[in-house]
């Protein structure tokens, strides 16, 4: 009962929230994406996949899709290559409010990228091939982020004599460098604490792997591709970003 | 993702780039030129950042905090486009922050403690096509996975970032469905489709979206009368179905769905006319026998 009268109360103040004049955008719309937020996670009944999926569809054809469809239907052109991880926290489309058209968007544990491997890793590699040659990109930016429990995984296994995860396993160790790095550097913080530098470490690592692409090192010699690391962190709100530059460093005289 | 033209993907790359290290042209490439003869020495270093943003949330005083770390190494600059680039980032970020961490900051600290999300979903790369945009999903809701035309390899195939992130949200997170969402339009399908007989094996889009030749060779047999258009889009469809087939190839994943624990649904998103289908695997139904078709349930399709 208390449910079904929080619910009410929330439709009620959207109805009467839409009826008042506002002078904001910002006010509005934060205002309405809190009651949204709200009224989606009360609900009198268990929810269905199928609803559920179906509220959401409803909500973008109405809302969003007339805005973007006219041109992307014919074709994409996004600004970015987005490697993010698959943290149901974590999404850039939320957090960087990238919308249709913006990103090309991989996502995998612990937003990994290997080096290249046309055998092991045709996944990723056709992920960058298609966007740097065929979509032609001008930035790749990966994301870390905070709590991350491939990162977790990488930094504790086989050490806590857990089982191994067959597929998982095999995935994260290609962040073993950074691990390593990080354990070296850091081995008087908690654990937490190393995970923490970690998931930051594998971002610059997968940042030099990236290099390891021809079509990557082809669009850098070019300068028509950027490479960028981020950082997000739900736990403080924050994100950071920085550029992955190369140069040589001025000559020494002997 | 966009239809390319049938080009093969090699020759896409500029052979006449010199792509040693040493040669990079970066707009930072400095310090005078090195004269035969003489001993002087460049060193080449791979380093990174120094142009460092970060954006601070709720706990900082009103408007925006920003620490500009502008570490020069030598006599780096940021190009115009860099600067702008960041600008953008940090607009998108804040007003994420504006609209939906501070507003929600009870959920986003609970989610910080862990997640539970009740789906996984398999979509495309495609930059039309986020899940996050068409379905809604807000954060903790969907563990996702986005790879190049939705493909899921066999069990058999051994491991890859696909199944990797499968064993996690299956074994580990315990996800209660898993849905698989096609598209119109796909580059990827479209490249599985053009792909020649014989094997090119520069690429790395062809070694990826072999992944999916069973579904082209069914939609070969069953619709070679069918322009190349059509034939791509009962691709994009079949590959979708096939997907689910290959779920079942792994054995943790088809314990679940007998046990009514987990379930498998195929989803195909038309962004040209914005209709969605949706439809879901009816185990108990289906044939058991190797790639023969599978019963469905629950098929919706909303316009």
């Amino acid at each position: 009962m208390a449910r079904k009268q929080t619910l009410e109360a929330a439709v009620e103040g959207l109805k009467r929230f839409l009826s008042e004049k506002e002078d904001s955008n910002e006010e509005v719309a934060a205002k309405i994406e809190k009651l949204t937020a709200e009224l989606r996670r009360i609900d009198v009944a268990p929810i269905d996949p199928t609803e559920m999926i179906k509220r959401g569809f409803n909500y973008f054809k109405t809302n969003n899709f007339e805005e973007f469809y006219h041109e992307l239907a014919e074709s994409q052109h996004p600004k970015f290559l987005v490697f993010a991880c698959s943290d149901s926290r974590v999404s850039p489309s939320i957090i960087l409010n990238f919308k249709p058209g913006d990103a090309f968007m991989v996502r995998n544990i612990a937003n990994m990228v290997p080096a290249f491997d046309q055998l092991r890793y045709s996944g990723v590699g056709a992920a960058i091939e298609y966007a740097v040659s065929v979509l032609e990109v001008p930035n790749i930016l990966i994301i870390g982020h905070s709590r991350c429990g491939g990162i977790q995984r990488l930094m504790t296994h086989p050490e806590d004599g857990s089982l191994p995860f067959d597929f998982i396993d095999e995935w994260v160790k290609i962040g073993k460098p950074a691990a390593a790095k990080v354990k070296a550097t850091f081995d008087n913080l908690p654990i937490e604490e190393q995970c923490a530098h970690c998931e930051r470490e594998a971002v610059k690592l997968s940042l030099i792997n990236l290099l390891t692409y021809p079509y990557v090192l082809t669009g850098i010699a070019n300068m028509k591709l950027q490479l960028m690391g981020g950082y997000y962190n739900f736990v403080e709100g924050s994100f950071h970003v920085r550029n992955f530059e190369t140069h040589f460093t001025t000559p020494v005289t002997m | 993702m966009a239809a390319p033209s049938p080009t093969p993907f090699s020759r896409l790359f500029n052979s006449s780039v010199d792509a040693r290290p040493t040669s990079l042209k970066t707009a930072t490439i400095l310090g005078p030129k090195l004269k035969s003869g003489e001993t002087e020495q460049a060193h080449l270093r791979l380093l990174t950042s120094f142009k460092h943003l970060k954006f601070k949330a709720s706990k900082e005083p009103p408007g925006l905090t920003q620490q500009l770390d502008n570490r020069k190494l030598e006599s780096l600059t940021e190009s115009e486009n860099g600067c702008d680039l960041f600008e953008d980032l940090k607009h998108r970020f804040l007003r994420f922050k504006r609209r939906k961490f501070k507003e929600n900051l009870d959920h986003f600290q609970n989610l910080a403690q862990g997640q539970a999300p009740k789906f996984m979903i398999i979509a495309c790369a495609d930059s039309r096509v986020c899940p996050s945009i068409i379905l809604g999903f807000q954060p903790g809701e969907a563990f996702m996975v986005r790879n190049v035309a939705n493909l899921v390899p066999t069990f058999e195939s051994g491991p890859s970032e696909t199944n990797a992130a499968l064993e996690f949200a299956v074994n580990s997170l315990k996800v209660e469905n898993i849905l698989v969402i096609g598209h119109s339009c796909c580059g990827g399908i479209r490249a599985l489709m053009s792909m020649e007989d014989e094997v090119d094996s520069s690429s790395f889009i062809r070694s990826w979206v072999v992944v999916g030749k069973n579904a082209r060779l069914i939609t070969k047999s069953a619709a070679s009368n069918l322009s190349f258009d059509q034939q791509c889009r009962h691709c994009e469809k079949e590959s979708v179905n096939h997907s689910l087939l290959n779920l079942l190839t792994y054995p943790w994943i088809e314990e679940k769905v007998a046990e009514g624990v987990l379930s498998l649904h195929g989803g195909y998103y038309d962004f040209i006319d914005c209709t969605f289908e949706k439809w879901t695997l009816d185990y108990k139904a289906s044939n058991r026998e190797k790639n023969s078709r599978f019963a469905v349930k629950n098929q919706f399709y909303w316009c």
